[in-house]
């Protein structure tokens, strides 16, 4: 089994906080690895430091072998990473489909490209992949929407469509189902479990809804302050008395 | 067609017959009639609001698009002016080559400073461009004035080398500004009835170029690298995650409205071949700001038209003097027509500014989103009731 | 380059400066708190000055009598005009206020430029929060062009003189206090005046907004202006009297300046952009970065135009500011106090 991602001594402080103290985490390839932990534990801000939205004070993040630390947020992006941010974050003036259709474009020209004289209707492979990401994702109906004006749930299933199409190696959703309705996160589940078999791209979530976490993941991270705490396959991790009581002795 | 979908290939049509048709509508008035003065057929004044429609243009594809908001443009096109009027004195007396290097200068100028300016965002960039612009200016004015000609402006003279053709202006006047000995300057008037046409070579020059640097307009709106100007304005940092760079989109955008800007300097060198500071000022750089606004930021066709309003206010309302008020309201009884020339009276002649900051106020207070923006919204409020 | 010689520009830079601080203290106030790009500011500035020439006319107003013991040259008796304020208060007062007119203005300006605050945020203003900057910048530029031309209309295109009372008139001899030789550093009686208004607003200012739970709000505000609108405290009423504020101390600006520089109705104008380079260069939403930007800037203008420095970089006196506006914002993203994360959206 490869290693797709291989985090090693990350610390991150905010001023008096030690919001990552000294996190190792190992995903394999072609796997869905799930990080879960109470609220505030640091699991966002982890992500940030795979990104390139934060630098961590020490530590390396490998991808691939390659060392994420220090390349631009877009560099991390074309070398294969895409992230889902928990709160959505979507190009609210435009319409669903040219949502999608800009990430699909930087999979396809790269960081740059002056395209300028090219009609965007010409663009028709563009158009298909990312119709096809958003019938899978249920949202065929939504092409011509603006973003800004759908729900919460919609936004994020948006949102992982602008991850999917970019046919990523590491797929990072940060809380995809949050504010979905039952039917909407049974879907995603359906979805998502589809593309990691049949794709096997590697994927990184994170999630409190225990039966979406349950339901995907191959292997289980726990956060907790900023540590990891435990990390083993789903069957072990209920037991495990360190997460019991990471939840259940914290402040909730 | 032209690869354009449907509705944007209609509106280049409409823009088309507007600005051919421009030199018989914008003279609605007989001449001599009471209110020929509204009239705006002449040369001078049309081409105008095509070489100011241009610079809108240009400059709706960096604010209306990336929402990068230049408060520096008007260096561009003084740059373009300067390099317009030296190809004029050392080259030729034929606009071409004037156009085409004002338009290449202001790239390369253009370039420095959009390279600079956008290491910043927001209003930080705003008045980076505003420094670099006032900068531009006062050395136009002042240390530049061996290549700016100073104060007084740079213009062509007798004496001017003009390496290709100057053997044709060794007597006589200074040549006018031509296109291959087609005078700028040159006019057909046609009469009909009481109404007097002109139509005016310089005139069709500027429109010929608007047409194509119009099209070149909806094209970029309707490119990938349009939408990722529009994903700029809408979520920068987003598009960066998504793979993206956008400092070379906007710098590209910044560049292609500098160059805009140079091609309006350029024509208005070719219709008059005076070349002044002033035309770097900050003042002109606003000037652009509000036409964009007025029409429609982010619009095709509104800077067009914010353009032309603007222009026709500055030109036909500060003409409008007393006497025509009497003229105007001499149907009405004495004591009434007195009372309506002193009520008309400060909004026109001297006055224009006031009508024009009143248009302002209006237009943005009741049509949020310029004239084109705010007139959709109306249409759209307009036929959904309808459809309930 | 002699001591004196740079002392003198300092003090020189230092009335300019001031004007400089004030109006770009109100521009941020309204840009860091409510968010709007005020280009009718510099119209505030102008109408202040205006009050000042107000005044000095509303003071000047006289009877006319006829003294048939005197005649003029085509042989009438001649007409003496006596200001009401001579007849009600008696000559040595009445004098004296038409010679104070300028300093008397406050207290017409103050009012006045409050309600016209209050006037313009309600009318107004208030209805472009939630708007894209450019609606703010093309209905406040509207705003500016027509407040300048209703002044025109009543003042004309002219510069109107409002001097400096008497007393203030001629310079300080400030050379001799500080050890040189007498004559050497003269600086004018009311720029000093000028000066010490200026920090006499600007602290007040400050320590409105220091001391009062009204300016904590505002403060809060300008920090994170989403988080104290859900706290449920009326911002409302708090946005229009800081608009008024804000209004106040440009006019403020205004009327102490005209005795530095005759006021006509494009007087605004110029000092708005300026302004803005000040207020950017302090750093966005950073009132004490406003004043010191205005200082730094206006004390610069006066270095660059000495004679000696021109000669050495020509035409620097022109492009000083502008390059320092640059060059700080290079080495300082955000100004030289900005934070991180203020109006950059
Ligand atoms: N940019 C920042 N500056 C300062 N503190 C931060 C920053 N980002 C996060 N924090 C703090 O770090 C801690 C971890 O935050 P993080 O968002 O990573 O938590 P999380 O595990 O994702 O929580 P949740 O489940 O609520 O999303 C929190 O206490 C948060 O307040
Ligand atoms: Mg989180």
């Amino acid at each position: 089994m490869t290693v797709a991602l291989e985090v090693k001594g990350v610390n991150k402080r905010f001023g008096g906080l030690q919001a990552l103290n000294d996190v190792n985490l190992l995903v394999d390839e072609g796997r869905i690895h799930a990080i879960i932990g109470p609220n505030g534990a640091g699991k966002s801000t982890l992500l940030n430091c795979f990104v390139g939205k934060l630098k961590p004070d020490s530590g390396t993040v490998l991808f691939n072998g390659q060392n994420l630390i220090g390349r631009l947020p877009h560099q991390i992006n074309q070398a294969g990473v895409s992230r889902v941010f928990q709160t959505p974050e979507i190009f609210s003036d435009l319409t669903v489909l040219e949502n999608v259709m800009i990430p699909a474009l930087a999979h396809r020209d790269g960081i740059f490209e002056l395209n300028a004289l090219r009609p965007l209707r010409r663009e028709t492979d563009i158009r298909t992949k990312a119709v096809d990401v958003l019938e899978d994702l249920g949202m065929e109906d939504k092409l011509d929407m603006t973003a800004a004006s759908m729900s919460r749930g919609d936004k994020r299933r948006l949102e992982m469509a602008m991850g999917l199409v970019q046919e990523p190696k590491l797929l990072l959703l940060d809380e995809p189902t949050a504010g979905m309705s039952r039917a909407d996160t049974n879907n995603t589940i359906d979805v998502l479990k589809h593309i990691g078999d049949s794709r096997g791209i590697t994927m990184i979530i994170i999630e409190h809804d225990m039966h979406v976490v349950f339901s995907l993941a191959d292997k289980i991270s726990v956060l907790a302050q900023g540590t990891v705490i435990a990390e083993d396959i789903p069957q072990n991790i209920k037991g495990n008395p360190k997460v019991q009581e990471a939840y259940l002795g914290g402040a909730h | 067609m032209l690869g354009l979908n449907r509705n944007d290939f209609l509106m280049l049509l409409f823009v088309f017959v507007l600005v051919a048709a421009a030199p018989i509508f914008l003279n609605p008035f007989p001449e001599g009639s009471t209110f020929a003065q509204f009239n705006a057929g002449y040369p001078d004044l049309m081409q105008r609001f095509l070489i100011f429609g241009i610079f809108a243009i240009g400059f709706n594809i960096l604010f209306g698009l990336t929402g990068y908001l230049s408060f520096g443009h008007a260096a561009f096109l003084g740059a373009g002016s300067y390099a317009g009027v030296w190809m004029l004195k050392l080259l030729t007396i034929n606009v071409i080559p004037a156009i085409v290097v004002s338009t290449i200068v202001a790239g390369v100028f253009s370039l420095m400073i959009g390279y600079i300016s956008l290491r910043r965002s927001g209003i930080y960039f705003s008045i980076l461009t505003l420094a670099f612009a006032q900068m531009s200016f006062a050395l136009a004015a002042s240390v530049l004035t061996p290549i700016t000609g100073g104060e007084t402006g740079l213009q062509t003279t007798l004496s001017d080398p003009r390496i290709l053709d100057g053997a044709a202006a060794g007597t006589g006047n200074i040549p006018a500004p031509s296109l291959f000995g087609l005078e700028m300057g040159h006019s057909w008037k046609v009469a009909v009835g009481d109404w007097l046409w002109t139509f005016n070579v310089g005139y069709y020059l500027c429109a010929f170029v608007l047409m194509i640097v119009f099209y070149i307009s909806i094209r970029i709106f309707r490119s990938p690298f349009g939408m990722m100007l529009k994903a700029i304005k809408s979520n920068n940092e987003r598009l960066s995650y998504t793979g993206i760079s956008p400092r070379p989109y906007t710098l590209a955008a910044f560049v292609i409205s500098g160059m805009y800007a140079g091609l309006a300097g350029g024509l208005m060198v070719s219709m008059d071949p005076l070349a002044g500071a002033e035309r770097m000022q900050w003042t002109a750089s606003g000037e652009v700001v509000l036409m964009t606004i007025l029409g429609g930021v982010g619009t095709v066709v509104g800077p067009v038209l914010g353009a032309g309003i603007i222009k026709y206010f500055e030109n036909i309302f500060s003409k409008i003097n007393d006497g025509l008020l009497e003229q105007w309201f001499a149907f009405m009884p004495d004591g009434l027509a007195d009372f309506m020339v002193t009520i008309v009276h400060p909004f026109v002649g001297k006055g224009w500014h006031l009508s024009l900051g009143l248009m302002f106020m209006l237009v943005v207070i009741f049509l949020p989103g310029g004239l084109v923006g705010g007139v959709t919204g109306l249409f759209r409020r307009l036929f959904r009731r309808r459809s309930h | 380059m002699e001591l004196s010689a740079l002392l003198l520009q300092v003090l020189n830079g230092l009335d300019k400066g001031s004007a400089y601080a004030l109006i770009a203290l109100g521009l941020t106030l309204i840009f860091g708190t409510l968010g709007v790009v005020n280009f009718a500011h510099g119209a505030l500035f102008m109408i202040g000055a205006f009050c000042s020439v107000t005044v000095q006319r509303l003071l000047s107003l006289s009877t006319v009598t006829l003294d048939e013991t005197k005649t003029d040259f085509l042989g009438r008796p001649l007409e003496v005009k006596t200001p009401y304020v001579e007849s009600w208060f008696g000559e040595s007062v009445g004098q004296a206020m038409i010679d104070w007119s300028v300093p008397l203005a406050i207290l017409l300006a103050i009012p006045v430029m409050l309600l016209i605050g209050f006037v313009m945020e309600r009318g107004l203003i208030k209805h472009f929060y939630k708007r894209p900057h450019s609606d703010q910048i093309l209905v406040t530029f509207g705003l500016a062009i027509v407040l300048q031309e209703i002044i025109k209309a009543y003042f004309g295109a002219n510069q109107i003189p409002a001097p400096a009372p008497s007393m203030f008139i001629g310079s300080f001899d400030f050379g001799q206090l500080v050890g040189f030789d007498p004559g050497v550093l003269m600086y004018p009686y009311w720029r000093i005046v000028y000066f010490l208004f200026a920090m006499l607003v600007i602290a007040a200012v400050f320590a409105f907004l220091q001391f009062t739970t009204f300016g904590m709000v505002v403060r809060a505000g300008m920090a994170d202006r989403e988080t104290v609108g859900l706290l449920g405290i009326n911002i409302d009423k708090r946005f229009t009297i800081m608009f008024g504020i804000a209004a106040a101390v440009a006019g403020l600006a205004g009327v102490m300046y005209t005795p530095i520089n005759s006021p006509s109705y494009t007087f605004g104008m110029d000092f708005l952009v300026i302004s803005f380079v000040v207020v950017v260069v302090g750093g966005m939403g950073s009132l004490g970065g406003a004043v010191l930007a205005g200082f730094v800037l206006g004390i610069l203008e006066s270095f660059a135009s000495m004679r000696e420095v021109i000669e050495f970089i020509p035409g620097i006196n022109q492009v000083v500011i502008y390059l320092a506006a640059v060059l700080i914002l290079l080495a300082r993203p955000r100004g030289l106090l900005g934070r991180k994360g203020v109006m950059e959206s």
